[in-house]
């Protein structure tokens, strides 16, 4: 586009965005234009996020919430993977079962996960049930999708060739379509993971008793917004971590494929 | 019929003789858990006579529906030219970026608590969060969009002397819309998805309002007209975006056949 620049000047000027909102931000809360208390410095949020390390804050502590939120994000999305990946795979093989789910799974795709809520509330209550179907909702339909498009857009050559040397249909199966789908699969996997993270925070706002998501609305009820924005920087830096342990993944399996580019 | 349409016809019509089957004649499923067809009519004669939640079906549809378009519109007009600046600038890309790396991984409906805290419970906290869910896809695809423009268009545009407004709208803009598009499709999801849950935490009207209400009165029947409701909204606004897309990228189909 209009100029190319180096590298160190991105850096630079890298450096200088983000100074320039960490000060707007520090300066804001300095000049007394917004109560302290509706807007704290960085600082007092980074204190505030440190502080909550050890001491307990309705209930637990951050990383006790944070691991009470994982482990029912781990629940949910292996089980939206387990079920979803398998599906798409199937739909994407059997026309006739494609042509069977499709419309119901395009139906319900509408409903927003966060919709489903009050029903995960009333079938499995607020506890550990509930939350793991938001996130089972949030996470389902990118498996089964990309799961699908990997199963679907196998190249016909290798399916012609595998029939021409007369290999067993399930050999097919195992050897060619599986494999050929798992690049797919796996970034369905990393949007998932996503959707399903945020889901939970949601499920976690409206209906839970621990977890980070309750952890911000107890802060939010007594007015500490210090604590609100020390669950936010939490739950940004589990799900960077996520996204960045899938990516991986991904990377690793494009190589190992050739497919990098 | 193409087979297609009528096999989804009949999975359909299996569906809901199920659903009845299952809740009405055989009673297999306890209308506590999940209503039957005639409860979920009730409800929804229900909800649009007397009203349900604070007021009736119409008041709820409409104040979500103008929460959305608001909040979307508000993003489109903030994210769009903010994309447009990015892609146009390395500078203003460099500076910007690291600022997006910091808040994009924290997801819109996060920020609800901030919002309520900042805003309460009113319509401009809620315009607040769509704006946060829908701004970011809006910024990342117009600045895709940008940079996915044929570099013999720009370089045309430039040797020809073409002067910066007329650049910006005839060249930037619909070289980037189809990309924009996609953006604004993922936006309008995120919207949705985060007005009912800012609903959800607490509202006065509005679908998540009822069905916030009807989770605390343990009434399946109107939890199930709530999300019937979100479903068509979601849909009939996504296909309506779909026709404004067809109609602004009506070039772009024409150039497309053109070619192949």
């Amino acid at each position: 586009m209009n100029r190319q620049i180096s590298l160190l000047q991105s850096i630079g000027l890298g450096f200088l965005g983000l100074a320039c909102f960490l000060g707007f931000w520090q300066g804001m809360s300095m000049s007394g234009l917004v109560s302290n208390i509706f807007l704290p410095s960085p600082f007092e949020v980074y204190e505030r996020f440190t502080a909550l390390i050890d001491r307990r804050f309705a209930g637990a502590t951050l990383p006790g919430h944070l691991g009470a939120s994982f482990m029912r994000f781990a629940y949910g999305f292996l089980l939206a993977a387990a079920i979803g990946i398998p599906l798409g795979l199937l739909m994407g093989w059997y026309q006739l079962l494609d042509e069977i789910v499709s419309p119901l799974f395009d139906a319900l795709r509408f409903v927003a996960p966060i919709a489903w809520v009050p029903f995960a509330a009333l079938w499995f209550g607020t506890g550990i049930g509930g939350p793991i179907m938001i996130i089972f909702a949030g996470a389902f339909p990118p498996c089964v999708i990309n799961a699908y498009r990997g199963a679907k857009f196998v190249d016909p050559r290798l399916i012609e060739a595998a029939n021409m040397l007369g290999t067993p249909s399930r050999r097919v199966i195992m050897e060619v379509l599986l494999p050929s789908s798992v690049p797919s699969i796996i970034s369905g996997l990393r949007v998932s993971a996503g959707l399903g993270w945020q889901s939970l925070v949601g499920a976690e706002l409206i209906v839970a008793s621990a977890g980070v998501g309750y952890m911000m609305v107890q802060g939010q009820a007594n007015v500490q917004t210090h604590t609100v924005m020390a669950g936010m920087v939490a739950i940004g830096l589990v799900g960077l971590a996520l996204d960045t342990a899938l990516r991986g993944v991904e990377r690793v399996i494009q190589k190992r494929r050739g497919l990098e580019n | 019929m193409p087979r297609r349409v009528s096999i989804g016809l009949a999975t359909i019509a299996v569906a809901f003789v199920l659903w009845f089957g299952l809740t009405t004649v055989f009673g297999i499923i306890p209308s506590g858990r999940f209503p039957s067809p005639a409860e979920t009519w009730s409800a929804l004669v229900h909800v649009s006579g007397r009203g349900y939640g604070g007021g009736d079906l119409t008041l709820h549809v409409y104040n979500s529906l103008r929460l959305v378009v608001m909040g979307f519109l508000f993003a489109i007009a903030t994210g769009g030219p903010l994309g447009l600046l990015m892609g146009w600038s390395r500078r203003a890309e460099a500076v910007i970026n690291p600022i997006f790396l910091i808040i994009r991984p924290i997801p819109p409906l996060a920020w609800i608590p901030l919002a309520i805290l900042w805003l309460g419970l009113g319509d401009a906290a809620k315009i607040m969060v769509i704006w946060f869910s829908a701004f970011v896809p809006s910024v990342i695809n117009t600045f895709a969009g940008v940079r996915n423009i044929d570099r013999p268009v720009l370089e045309a545009a430039y040797m020809l002397g073409m002067p910066k407004f007329r650049f910006v709208t005839e060249v930037l803009v619909p070289g980037a819309s189809p990309m924009i598009f996609t953006g604004l499709r993922l936006s309008l999801q995120a919207s949705w998805t985060t007005l009912v849950a800012a609903e959800l935490v607490g509202a006065f009207y509005g679908i998540g309002r009822v069905l916030n209400v009807a989770q605390q009165d343990l009434y399946p029947g109107m939890i199930l007209v709530g999300m019937i409701a979100v479903a068509i909204l979601g849909w009939g606004t996504t296909r309506i975006l779909g026709l404004a897309e067809a109609r602004a990228l009506r070039w772009n189909t024409a150039a497309l056949a053109a070619k192949g």
